[in-house]
């Protein structure tokens, strides 16, 4: 090997495991972003947990943070609203999702389902403020109207807003699951002279029961994590939850009181524990959607 | 169909019933949103608007340092997060030799995703705006926009990487290129149009955050006079211009008028996305 071609092959390995190391550090980026958000979280959110005290934090039903005497800060009313509110909207939400993407998969004509599914893109893109602005303009109004409220910004018009804003999601997984499901199984089923219909429903559909739970799982991490849209409609009053009442959820308790509150106040950093209980919550969604998957995978 | 009892027939009608009613909710509602906010929206939506910078003396309602703050927070997260995702995307592709570590890193991007934005806008104030000093500003918003859209960028990547054969790869390595000349030469050509795909998804998906960036970027809107000034100071995007005039300023007009804005913007980054994928098929 001559001089120029030894050089040559250096300059080669050098590049070569420079760019390797380059790639390397992008992907343990993303490590890095996670351990930062958790550390950030937990530690900015277990002082004024400590401060609080744990059970008092979690199940106290009052919260009055700024009163002048004898402060409470109890976030009962907030995860109470947050599970009643995701539940509402996946009650709401899962139904009509899940008869849609039935429908896409099974009984729509191609031409028609492809305009089906725009509409159901389209919906999954339009921003938060915007499902917010339409709800507190037009369903806030409706909801005082039609149960004679003096207010409409309730928990029931949140439900409604979180459960068209879970849609998308839900058709696409469940659809996705729909059509995974065997060509074989659903032949079988129609030769034994089941129709159609008996066939997509108690054939199809618990053949893709596991990614139909899927599907719902993740409409309850949407729904769970929403701010604005329900800042806009739910009124954003500590009570605890009715459905005719003005309601605050764990990610608006957050959101409506982190401009005011004094940097350095028990106030503030209770904001921050709200956080660290909601972050909790996220992760336990993602661990049950992570099982389901590699089960999924081996089974 | 003569032979099946009532009640099988009934059955079958009304659920084919039920499945078309559903989806023909699914459209109303679409059809509905999108009625309610042109009609609303687009009368107030004036020229001026477009133009000016907000004034409370003069009377002025403007949104122009809006429109160039979302410009500024979709440019800068793309240009950081871009590199970032697809590098991370080429690691798991094509170079990582441990699948402990790629199975770490792709349960950290799963991760990422599900982490709600309030939640980044709460970090992102912390670590950017405290920690670092910087305030709210721009440039607190684009990092935490860019943790945020990091794992779209790499799913999406990654899902192109892999459609590119493997006898390319094999063609390519057994010429005597390297690894980095192979990808740079082959892989990543190939799989542009993914790659294309995966920005216009975060486009769309920086163009409708706000509350990621109520607490980081902030929600001023004065014209910065520089590139310099406008990273460095606090600066409201249009969602959350939208957020502060319907709730705080109750002028529910303009909110309107910048959600029409915002369901022009959904409906150019859904359809981009659609020809991408389309061309992306054909090869």
């Amino acid at each position: 090997m001559d001089a120029l071609e030894a050089k040559y092959a250096a300059a080669k390995r050098y590049s070569e495991t420079a760019m390797g190391l380059v790639f390397l550090l992008c992907g343990v980026l993303a490590v890095a972003f996670v351990l930062l958000i958790s550390a950030y979280l937990i530690l900015s959110g277990l002082p004024a947990i400590r401060e609080v005290g744990l059970l008092d934090f979690l199940f106290g039903p009052v919260w009055a943070p700024t009163h002048k005497t004898e402060p409470q800060f109890g976030i009962l009313p907030f995860i109470l609203t947050s599970v009643y509110g995701t539940a509402g909207a996946v009650a709401v939400g899962v139904p009509v999702g899940f008869l849609t993407a039935m429908f896409l998969s099974k009984l729509a004509p191609r031409r028609l389902a492809a305009v089906v599914r725009t509409a159901v893109d389209l919906l999954s893109g339009i921003p938060s403020v915007v499902y917010g602005l339409v709800g507190m303009t037009v369903l806030v109004p409706a909801v005082r109207r039609v149960f004679r409220l003096p207010s409409g910004a309730t928990l029931l018009a949140a439900i409604l807003v979180l459960s068209v804003m879970i849609l998308p999601s839900i058709i696409s997984v469940s659809e996705t699951a729909l059509n995974a499901v065997p060509r074989e199984y659903e032949e079988a089923s129609l030769a034994l002279g089941a129709t159609e219909t008996e066939t997509w429903f108690r054939v199809s559909a618990p053949a893709a029961s596991s990614g139909i739970a899927a599907a719902v799982v993740l409409g309850i991490g949407r729904a769970i994590g929403e701010a604005m849209a329900i800042m806009m409609v739910a009124g954003n009053v500590a009570n605890m939850p009715g459905l005719f009442k003005s309601v605050r959820f764990l990610t608006t308790a957050i959101a409506s009181e982190m401009s005011y509150a004094g940097v350095g106040s028990l106030q503030r950093s209770a904001l921050y524990s709200i956080a660290l209980v909601l972050f909790l919550f996220i992760m336990l969604i993602n661990v049950i959607l992570n099982l389901w998957f590699k089960n999924k995978r081996e089974g | 169909m003569e032979q099946l009892s009532l009640h099988r027939r009934m059955y079958d009608r009304g659920l084919r019933l039920l499945l078309r009613l559903a989806a023909a909710l699914v459209c109303a509602l679409l059809a509905g949103l999108i009625g309610v906010i042109f009609l609303q929206g687009l009368p107030n939506l004036t020229w001026a608007m477009l133009t000016s910078e907000p004034s409370v003396i003069r009377n002025i309602t403007g949104i122009l340092p809006n429109i160039l703050n979302t410009v500024a927070l979709v440019a800068g997260t793309l240009l950081i997060a871009l590199p970032l995702g697809v590098g991370a995307a080429i690691y798991l592709t094509e170079y990582a030799a441990s699948h402990r570590l790629a199975a770490v890193i792709e349960f950290a991007a799963e991760t990422l995703t599900g982490i709600p934005s309030i939640l980044y806008g709460l970090v992102g104030m912390l670590f950017f705006c405290q920690k670092l000093g910087w305030g709210s500003s721009i440039r607190a918003g684009i990092l935490t926009l860019v943790i945020m859209i990091l794992p779209t960028i790499v799913r999406t990547t990654q899902e192109s990487l892999k459609t590119v054969p493997q006898s390319y790869r094999e063609a390519a390595l057994g010429l005597g290129s390297g690894k980095w000349r192979m990808i740079r030469t082959l892989v990543l050509p190939a799989s542009v149009d993914g790659i294309v795909t995966g920005c216009i998804l975060a486009v769309g998906r920086i163009v409708g955050e706000s509350a990621a960036l109520l607490y980081t970027a902030g929600s001023a809107a004065v014209l910065a006079r520089s590139l310099g000034e406008l990273l460095t100071t606090s600066g409201g995007s249009l969602t959350v211009a939208l957020y502060m005039y319907s709730m705080e300023r109750g002028k529910i007009e303009v909110g309107f008028a910048i959600a029409s804005i915002l369901m022009v913007l959904t409906l150019l980054i859904d359809l981009s996305a659609k020809l991408v994928g389309r061309k992306l098929r054909r090869n």
